[in-house]
């Protein structure tokens, strides 16, 4: 059966106040909201700091447990936590970025990344949690070693980006890191053995690609997909061939599949594809819709 | 920063007379009026030179729009010469006026008049880039560049 020929309803649970600014990114803690484990969420804001919200199992609303602060001089603009949930980075326009550790009923900074020029946009972690990235409007993408006791190496910074870059994810199985920017291009990096990390293949706008900012990416759960969205009030879907992503030799290239057009008419923001498979983006015309794909892709 | 003013003669224009609007206007507090907008914005100084915007004829009343059905507002601006590189500056003054001046469902255009300047489209997707607009207002010295064109007419 077909998600499309389903009816979706988002309904509001609940408004989470706290924030004295803008809250500009949130993120889900891996491995909570089921099984009895309550759901954990960390949010980051304008008024530089982060918190972080727990679900009550009794009540089902959400209670703010900690306020990450004094750490951040600027915007926090994004959070991510570590594969595991053990650690929490947060990316600022402090041009740092933190990673802070759950430490009895508190949040611990257990370490600064310095290293940018400027304002830091976004960070990710690969999904063995051995390797974090980070970019900003420096242009560049920085790949960072996690070493034990908390010690992160810079192993890598990445140029290539000829603008401010938005955002950074890695593929959801293999090593292979994504970054979409105001340049209106999306660059796949991969590494040909000893941290020697370069750009494989660029889609831009010859490339049936976006046609001014690209804001976000998205994974499908087989990361044979990937969804773009834009300014240019597209989002485009991408696909890849599995097998050859895979098996690693080589990078296996991304071709666009088809743009989704008309549904956002202010830049679309944000893009997320869930497990399940609906990708759900929000956009500057208040809007957030749902997609699924139907029978015929 | 630069030594010499960028547009070192600008051609000021005289202040154009304030019309009143009528206190018993029925339809004054749910409509957002252009000129409204205007009154908020004509007086905010260009950042090289002691005038205001209207003055420099950066801004006049046909620089705003607003189509209240889909709830935006445009400003266009013409920067006194095409190299202006204040541009960015006086887009960043006019979001900041303008900042908590209407419902929330409002948005904001800013771009500069078509022709107006050498890197029109580089100024616009700037003056238009929601987190380039708020890491610029978080620099201390633009902060005060822009603090210091939006209140020096209350001085």
């Amino acid at each position: 059966m077909s998600l499309v020929d389903e009816s979706f309803e988002l309904k509001e649970l609940q408004v989470l106040e706290g924030h004295a600014d803008r809250v500009w990114s949130v993120a889900w803690k891996p491995a909570t909201g089921f099984d009895g484990v309550p759901a954990v969420l960390a949010s980051c804001s304008g008024d530089k700091t982060v918190r972080v919200w727990e679900q009550s199992p009794s009540s089902g609303s959400f209670q703010c447990k900690a306020v990450l602060e004094e750490t951040h001089t600027r915007t926090v603009r994004s959070c991510a936590w570590s594969p595991s949930g053990k650690l929490l980075a947060t990316a600022s326009f402090d041009a740092t970025t933190a990673v802070w550790e759950h430490v009895g009923d508190d949040y611990e900074c257990v370490s600064t990344l310095e290293g940018h020029e400027n304002e830091v946009k976004s960070i990710s972690w690969n999904a063995s949690g051995s390797l974090l990235a980070t970019c900003g409007r420096d242009k560049s993408v920085w790949i960072w070693e996690v070493l034990p006791g908390n010690e992160f190496e810079c192993v890598s910074v990445l140029q290539g980006h000829t603008q401010d870059v938005k955002m950074v994810q890695w593929h959801p199985n293999m090593d292979i890191l994504f970054s979409c920017s105001y340049d209106n291009t999306i660059k796949v990096w991969a590494e040909d053995g000893d941290d020697d990390w370069h750009c494989v293949q660029t889609l831009a706008e010859a490339n049936n690609g976006h046609t001014s900012t690209v804001w976000a990416l998205s994974f499908n759960a087989t990361g044979d997909k990937m969804a773009t969205c834009s300014d240019d009030l597209t989002l485009k879907i991408w696909g890849s061939d599995l097998l050859t992503i895979q098996s690693g030799n080589g990078s296996a290239p991304w071709k666009h599949i088809c743009t989704l057009s008309g549904y956002h008419d202010r830049t679309i923001f944000s893009v997320h594809w869930s497990r399940e498979g609906i990708i759900a983006s929000g956009a500057a015309d208040d809007a957030i819709r749902l997609f699924a794909e139907d029978g015929d892709g | 920063m630069t030594l010499g003013l960028i547009n070192a003669n600008p051609v000021v224009h005289a202040k154009k007379k304030r019309v009143a609007r009528p206190l018993d206007d029925p339809h004054a507090d749910d409509a957002v009026d252009p000129l409204e907008i205007y009154d908020i914005v004509r007086d905010i100084r260009d950042p090289e030179h002691p005038y205001s915007l209207e003055q420099l004829s950066v801004l006049s009343e046909e620089s705003i729009t607003v189509d209240e059905k889909l709830g935006r507002i445009l400003i266009t601006f013409t920067p006194t010469i095409q190299h202006c590189s204040m541009a960015t500056v006086i887009g960043l003054c006019l979001r900041e006026k303008l900042k908590d001046c209407f419902p929330a469902h409002f948005k904001v255009d800013i771009k500069v008049a078509p022709g107006s300047h050498a890197d029109e489209e580089a100024v616009n997707k700037q003056l238009n880039d929601k987190e380039r607009v708020a890491a610029a207002l978080e620099n201390p010295n633009l902060r005060q560049l822009v603090t210091e064109c939006l209140y020096s007419s209350e001085l």
